[in-house]
């Protein structure tokens, strides 16, 4: 199923990096678009990326027409991309990309340097660790995120904990839940420090249907325990911290490119998205480099993220061709307003063509209501009104903005009627 | 091998091991580590008794991985000796032991006109100790060399040979060499108590007794409790002072050369910003008193403090995500100095108070005590030709186990560590029995995604070898 050496021999025009949804579609759209020599290199034992790990119905709709597990789905999606003539290499971890797409590749049989005409990064998203979040506690035995609880309970059938509290709100909390029912685990609350949950109703509703408490307004203050998990103190809206017994805590969401590479590589990282800049066909400063899916930000469904691997396919396809705009005058894409997450592409080139991403992508840091408004240096050049919650989709099309821009540069900031 | 974890359902009445030891060593932390090897290479039989169900659980789990010159040690000291020792032999024995040791050098920065007023005095201190290379940095020789500290910097001083080392990996070797030439190691076994009949001890453990003609105490965290504990009475008492740390993630390694000390003030050496030889960028450690000998939970005011200094000292730093936190008990006493309390006349040796430079001196603490002992009286047969083990080779810069053919698959990508490196480490009498244990021998989970990818595959591979298990097996509900 795989081919076990990366021929040295025989030139690559496209290295794909990360087997996840959006690197296999862009593999597949590369072939159809008539571009043969491909290869995905995957570091994990087996391709598919993170659905393999997620075992609930929950996936395919886009791409199958049909909902499938996460196993299923990427079954489905290998197998589709090998019948395609796709190699796929696992077991190979890029060590260092270099510039002009020069990447140190290691797999049992050494370690190698393969010199691909593009590379694409898909190397998709994590959840934030508890480190990061700079949580306070003792450091304890039983503190997991989604990714690491469902690859424990569906990959590898054992269960960490059997009562542990859950934080978060986003989608994926949910899919913890259903985790946690799978193993027969019982989680003792889910707290979310919004006053609302985050993802949408439905999804709000399966705590309750659990017999799972969900408390809003609700921060994690502490983490308590001798070696293992104890018990958590946290604090509501009546500001009163209170201690909620349990031996396990699960950190789900505030999810994060996983962008290693081009961190310590040669690339431009933007700090917002946590994930390499871009340009409205996913180039990267360097142009022999293009990212797709979860990596340009978190975070999206992984119908989406296969979305958009097919996309940046075929723009790879069409810049081998010698058919995109080459790197030109750009425009900056600023955010300027600490509500404002992030905002993707970073740049847009200004060739006087279309083409790429129609949307720039935005998040809100926090509920908001009111006027996004887009200006230069020289004043306001665009608006719209715009009410939004944390990990909700923000859309703007990127023609709008371009007709009215001449300036190098244009942040974005939220006017918001005093409350 | 023999001696290795005891079953703890063996009562405390049960004997260890019916062997007469030279010398039984408590605490196997780094400076126990090092004394069981000093003793060993001198001829002695040898044991180590540790709590704990791994080594280096205590004060040694965390500290700042640095090999210091002893330029700012206190004139005179039994420390400054220890340090200036300590470092000579690491630098020794480096290349033998297949140790890590980059001369990054430390810079000593000078914020403030009045901190810039002090740095002659460093200079002079320095020079006082030995430590001739100390020298002034004015301003722009400073930029030159560290163009990513922030403009505040008014000058420093330059510490050509203060290095980065793997703290882990160091005394494993110590211990490992001292095992590898006979000396016993006996893991999760308590000190209760103890008797000596004029010619002999006998110390109980949790676990059952040993027998010794000579014991060194290096508790760290519980010398005076071990000591009150067998004697009847200590002559000091742990005031433990806890560190908290932040380590960036391995982008920010670039952003420093050199470690970037403080002016150190009389209460503290003050906050650190340090590579390691893995390839993060570390600022801390805090200086917390406190009671407690095992809380070493980290807050998050005080870690985004320590972020605010870093950032205002490196403002590249700013945009740099946080790859992990944790926190260190220094093993200091009531007072500044080291304590090492000898009883001749009942061949017992404390080695206390080795508050926070235990890493670059325990290799001389362990000849200083060696000499002490020869002082008693005793003395042994130098091993000729002693075996060597190599440490483990964590370093970035080293010749990582995944560059070698055969190492059968990467199962923590951020930190690159192999199948076969986690199932060395949880193998042998040193094998972990912890995940703590585990990451000190390999780094398994200790980069950026902090066990996402990995923790899954790790709880499959250490089934059946933690004391604590990582997961347990379910049924199909």
């Amino acid at each position: 199923m795989t081919s076990p050496v990366l021929n040295l021999a025989t030139p690559i025009d496209v290295a794909i990096i990360g087997s996840g949804p959006s690197g296999l579609a862009a593999a597949l759209a590369l072939k159809a678009a008539g571009v043969d020599r491909i290869v995905v290199l995957e570091r994990e034992q087996h391709a598919g990326g993170i659905p393999r790990s997620c075992g609930h119905l929950a996936f395919g709709l886009r791409e199958f027409r049909r909902l499938l597990s996460g196993p299923d789905y990427s079954i489905r999606l290998v197998t589709q991309a090998n019948k395609a003539g796709v190699q796929i290499h696992t077991q190979t971890t890029v060590t260092e990309a270099l510039p002009n797409g020069v990447l140190t590749v290691l797999s049992q049989d050494g370690i190698t340097q393969i010199a691909p005409r593009r590379v694409i990064y898909a190397t998709g998203v994590r959840e934030t660790p508890r480190s990061a979040q700079l949580i306070s506690g003792a450091r304890v035995q039983g503190v997991l995120s989604t990714g690491a609880l469902q690859s424990m309970i569906y990959l590898k059938r054992r269960r960490p904990f059997v009562r542990p509290i859950v934080v978060g709100t986003e989608l994926v909390a949910f899919s913890a839940l259903m985790t946690c029912q799978h193993a027969g685990i019982r989680p003792v609350a889910m707290i979310e420090s919004e006053q609302s949950a985050t993802a949408r109703w439905p999804c709000a509703l399966y705590p309750r249907l659990m017999g799972i408490k969900l408390l809003t307004s609700t921060n994690l203050l502490e983490i308590k325990g001798n070696e293992k998990v104890e018990s958590v103190v946290v604090v509501g809206p009546d500001e009163d911290p209170r201690k909620i017994d349990c031996d396990g805590v699960i950190l789900t969401g505030k999810f994060t490119p996983e962008s290693a590479l081009a961190r310590c590589g040669h690339l431009d990282v933007d700090p917002a998205t946590g994930g390499p800049v871009v340009d409205q066909w996913g180039r990267c400063s360097d142009p022999s480099y293009f990212a797709t899916g979860n990596l340009l930000r978190p975070v999206e469904t992984a119908g989406r993220s296969w979305a958009e691997g097919r996309q940046t396919g075929q723009w790879v396809a069409q810049d081998l061709a010698g058919d995109l705009p080459k790197p030109a005058k750009s425009l900056s894409i600023v955010i300027r307003d600490s509500r404002l997450k992030y905002a993707m592409p970073q740049l847009i080139r200004q060739n006087g063509e279309n083409g790429g991403m129609t949307n720039i992508q935005m998040r809100v840091t926090e509920p908001v209501s009111g006027t996004l408004v887009a200006r230069t240096k020289n004043g306001p050049v665009w608006q719209r009104a715009l009410n939004a919650q944390p990990e909700r989709r923000v859309e703007i099309p990127i023609a709008e903005i371009v007709s009215q821009v001449v300036e190098d540069s244009v942040s974005f900031e939220m006017n918001m009627p005093a409350k | 091998m023999s001696g290795a974890q005891p079953k703890s359902q063996q009562g405390a009445q049960n004997t260890l091991s019916n062997e007469l030891f030279d010398v039984l060593v408590i605490g196997a932390g780094v400076v126990g580590c090092a004394m069981a090897r000093r003793f060993t290479l001198e001829g002695a039989k040898v044991a180590i008794v540790e709590k704990a169900s791994d080594i280096l659980d205590g004060a040694s789990k965390a500290n700042s991985a640095i090999l210091h010159t002893g330029f700012d040690a206190p004139v005179g000291s039994l420390e400054l000796e220890c340090i200036r020792e300590g470092y000579r032999e690491y630098e020794e024995i480096r290349d033998d032991l297949g140790l890590v040791q980059e001369k990054s050098g430390a810079l000593v920065v000078a914020w403030t006109a009045n901190e810039l007023e002090k740095l002659e005095g460093i200079v002079t201190r320095a020079h006082q100790n030995g430590v001739t290379d100390v020298h002034f940095k004015d301003q722009d020789s400073l930029r030159q060399a560290e163009p990513n500290l922030s403009e505040r910097a008014l000058g420093a001083v330059k510490v050509p040979r203060e290095s980065i080392i793997d703290p882990w990996s160091a005394p494993y070797v110590y211990l490992s060499q001292a095992l590898e030439n006979g000396a016993q190691v006996f893991l999760s076994c308590a000190v209760t108590g103890g008797t000596f009949d004029g010619q002999e001890w006998q110390l109980e453990t949790g676990n059952g007794s040993l027998r010794a003609r000579t014991i060194v105490n290096c508790a760290g965290l519980y010398g005076d409790l071990v000591d009150e504990a067998v004697l009847g009475k200590a002559e000091f008492k742990i005031a433990p002072r806890k560190g908290q740390f932040v380590v960036f993630d391995k982008a920010a390694n670039g952003l420093v050369n050199s470690v970037i000390l403080p002016v150190p003030t009389e209460e503290t050496k003050g906050i650190v910003l340090f590579r390691t030889v893995f390839g993060n960028l570390v600022v801390g450690p805090t200086a917390e008193d406190q009671q407690s000998r095992t809380d070493v939970t980290t807050d998050s005011q005080t870690l985004k403090d320590l972020i605010g200094d870093a950032v205002a000292k490196i403002p590249g730093l700013s945009e740099m995500p946080v790859t992990a936190v944790y926190a260190g008990l220094r093993p200091a006493s009531e007072r500044k100095e080291y304590r090492v309390e000898t009883l001749p006349e009942r061949n017992w040796i404390t080695v206390g108070g080795i508050r926070s430079t235990g890493l670059s001196a325990s290799l001389g603490i362990a000849r200083h005590v060696y000499i002490l002992y020869e002082s008693f009286g005793h003395k042994h047969q130098q091993l000729t030709a002693p075996e060597k083990p190599q440490a483990n080779m964590l370093a970035q810069s080293g010749k990582r186990d995944w560059r070698r053919t055969g190492y059968g698959e990467i199962v923590c990508h951020c930190e690159m560590v192999t199948r076969r490196e986690i199932e060395a480490a949880l193998s042998g009498v040193l094998g972990a029995r912890s995940i703590g244990g585990l990451k000190r021998q390999t780094r398994a989970t200790m980069g950026r995604c902090q066990g996402f990818y990995c923790s899954a595959r790790l709880a499959e591979l250490t089934d059946g070898k933690f004391d604590l298990p990582m997961s347990e097996e379910f049924g199909h509900d």
